[in-house]
């Protein structure tokens, strides 16, 4: 099996892909995820989940449904997608044609103390992925490989997947906003305006 | 995540042009997908089994610190004139775990009385940002004959 040392630095990583982000939304998964889209910009289309593990990918599918539209990225964890690897086949079978699903593969549970997690032993996310019908499934292990994917993030036709990985180097806590409400009236209002950000009238 | 309960539910779901039927490989996936249609501007409703509740409640966490309305339809099993012994202990624990985390629990006992509840139910839930499950008794929905 394949099983390159990982070389990518997270944070560029995310400042990378985000740079380009124009109107996506964007949820991060718990824990170094959340630090990462947070240090590349805080934006009100971000929605941090600070909870909710192995949830992150299905918010994504929801929103993607929901605003077809738009472009949906989930930038998440090798850790918090192992913990709902059921949803790579929920999307798979709704086929959303934008959404991507962005793994920081560190190979560990980062948050907890950098226990080694089942990437570290060889199971391919992208592998899972691709065989639960994601329409494009990837490993990046370079800058050039970050490249030429970056693109198809925000306009090729999804559902991707797209496994990246990182070292384990720690970067430092950027904390963003984490009062759940706060977080999605602000994400409602900037999405669908003012009136619908709270409680909308049925 | 179907139950027998739903079957007709599902079937009318899918052949109504306004809907959309999301099948998943485990409830929980269902509260996270309520949470980013929710934050897309579209309502969801969670079907499952008493049997899947707990499955759920990690998630609903989530829901709940986020004040995203859900409305679960929950249909319960173990319960009234139940065979088989292993769906007893989630049964018995889903009104209370589903509390815990911060649902509002209601039962209906009587088939006449579903539909009114489930629109009350959707209302509350949708109205005031609230985590709702109707608990659906086995009394309405049947006990499963295993022959
Ligand atoms: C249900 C649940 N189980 C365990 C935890 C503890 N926990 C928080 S973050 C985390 C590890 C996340 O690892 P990964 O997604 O790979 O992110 P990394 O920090 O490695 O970038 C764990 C196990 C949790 N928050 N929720
Ligand atoms: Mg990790």
């Amino acid at each position: 099996m394949k099983h390159n040392l990982p070389s990518l630095d997270r944070r560029r990583v995310a400042a990378d892909i985000l740079r380009q982000r124009g109107n996506a939304l964007v949820v991060a998964g718990l824990g170094a995820p959340v630090w990462d889209t947070a240090a590349a910009g805080d934006h009100a289309l971000n929605f941090y989940t600070w909870g909710g593990m192995g949830g992150a990918a299905m918010i994504g599918l929801g929103l993607a449904l929901a605003q077809p539209a738009r472009r949906v990225l989930v930038i998440t964890g090798d850790g918090e997608l192992l913990m709902g690897l059921g949803s790579l086949a929920t999307i798979a079978v709704q086929r959303p044609r934008n959404l991507a699903v962005i793994v920081m593969d560190n190979e560990r549970y980062g948050e907890t103390g950098m226990q080694d997690t089942h990437t570290r032993f060889g199971v391919d996310l992208a592998g899972i992925a691709k065989a639960a019908g994601f329409r494009a499934a990837g490993t990046v292990y370079s800058a050039a490989e970050l490249k030429s994917w970056i693109p198809r993030f925000h306009r090729h036709a999804g559902p991707l997947f797209c496994d990246i990985k990182v070292t384990t180097q720690a970067a430092p806590m950027v904390l963003p906003m984490r009062e759940g409400p706060v977080l999605k009236n602000r994400f409602r209002e900037a999405l669908l305006g003012p009136s619908e950000a709270s409680v909308p009238n049925s | 995540m179907p139950d027998s309960g739903h079957a007709r539910l599902i079937t009318l779901v899918r052949a109504d042009r306004r809907l959309r039927a999301i099948p998943l490989t485990t409830e929980e996936e269902g509260v996270a997908l309520a949470v980013g249609a929710w934050l897309g501007g579209e309502r969801s409703v969670l079907l499952m089994q008493s049997s899947g509740a707990g499955n759920c409640i990690n998630m609903l966490g989530m829901a709940n610190e986020c004040r995203v309305p859900l409305l679960a339809l929950v249909t319960m099993r173990g319960q009234w004139g139940e065979f088989n012994p292993w769906q007893v202990p989630m049964s018995r624990a889903t009104a209370p775990s589903l509390a815990a985390i911060g649902m509002v629990v209601q039962a209906v006992d009587r088939a006449g009385e579903v539909g009114e509840s489930v629109a009350a139910a959707a209302r509350l839930a949708f109205s005031t940002s609230r985590m709702i499950a109707v608990l659906i008794s086995q009394r309405v929905v049947g006990a499963k004959e295993f022959k």
